[in-house]
């Protein structure tokens, strides 16, 4: 396949984590949006990747994205537990006060 | 013909409609392609439709192993993987632990999808049994596979290189230990919290 087909996958990747963060009421969609968006990003870099001499940089790249993911899912859903805890709403809309 | 119905239907066409488009294009690479693209996009668009997070959640599966899938067709076996072990099996499960603590939502839809779902396997399986049938033109054969050059060792020896990304390795290595035990720090349970209220109330706060 071509690589604007790689590309037309991606943009509509991160075009869907993107209607995902911003349509739904729920923080969890906006991590799941956040998902989508890195690995609509990680489809980029393999492709460029791919159809650019086949080297090693963009695969280091997309292990980088990786080892981010998961650092900022564990800290994301770390906040979100203790947003929870303090204000029992998991809605970005009504969480929106810094301190009692 | 609900909404619900008219979705999957139509998630069922596209998903016919790209494996075909793909093997028009390009044969059996095309296909391949053309249902990790749709399991990619198909799963993402699951995920914002759904009512249930948890099946939001779950269908975010369908999205990364299509990303993988798409990194096994860019020739990124070590990339496939570490999608595998590290996005299904660790970041999704992350995210389920996280929709267990969200509080229960009342719009299970249960019956109403039925007739969506049938038409999206349906087709599907229509499709494929109908190419399988036809003889899927560009397969290739065992004899003709090409040689599998693995990029984990040059991966490996790339972060470990002086020259190359042992900075960024080490830094990534530094980042993921703080990050989790600064995870499990904010995730804690307080002292306050094993306390009967009226306590907390009237002691330390």
């Amino acid at each position: 396949m071509a690589l604007g087909a790689y590309i037309g996958v991606s943009a509509a990747l991160f075009a869907l984590g993107l209607i995902c963060i911003i349509s739904r009421r729920n923080i969890l969609y906006v991590l799941f949006g956040i998902e989508m968006i890195l690995n609509a990003a990680s489809i980029n870099f393999a492709a460029f990747n791919r159809f650019n001499g086949g080297g090693l940089e963009g695969r280091v790249f997309v292990v980088f994205i990786i080892i981010l993911a998961a650092a900022e899912s564990a800290i994301a859903l770390a906040i979100v537990l203790n947003v929870y805890h303090l204000m029992k709403t998991v809605k970005p809309s009504e969480a929106d006060f810094l301190r009692e | 013909m609900n909404s619900n119905q008219l979705f999957y239907g139509a998630l069922g066409l596209a998903g016919a409609g790209a494996m075909g488009a793909g093997m028009v294009a390009a044969g059996g690479p095309g296909l391949a392609f053309g249902f990790c693209a749709y399991l990619t996009l198909g799963g993402a668009a699951v995920c914002i439709w759904e009512q249930s997070i948890v099946r939001s959640a779950f269908s975010l599966m369908g999205t990364f192993l299509g990303v993988a899938g798409l990194f096994v067709l860019l020739g990124s076996d070590f990339l496939a993987m570490a999608q595998i072990l590290i996005y299904v099996g660790g970041i999704l499960a992350l995210l389920l632990f996280g929709v267990m603590l969200s509080p229960p939502d009342n719009n299970e839809r249960s019956l109403a999808r039925v007739g969506g779902t049938t038409v999206m396997i349906g087709a599907g399986v229509a499709f494929i049994v109908a190419q399988i049938s036809g003889g899927v033109a560009g397969w290739l054969v065992a004899d003709q596979l090409p040689e599998p050059n693995s990029q984990a060792r040059a991966i490996g020896l790339a972060f470990l290189d002086p020259k190359q990304y042992v900075v960024a390795f080490e830094l990534a290595a530094y980042l993921l230990t703080v990050a989790l035990v600064a995870a499990v720090y904010i995730a804690r349970r307080r002292r306050a919290d094993f306390e009967p209220e009226s306590e907390a109330q009237g002691g330390q706060s």
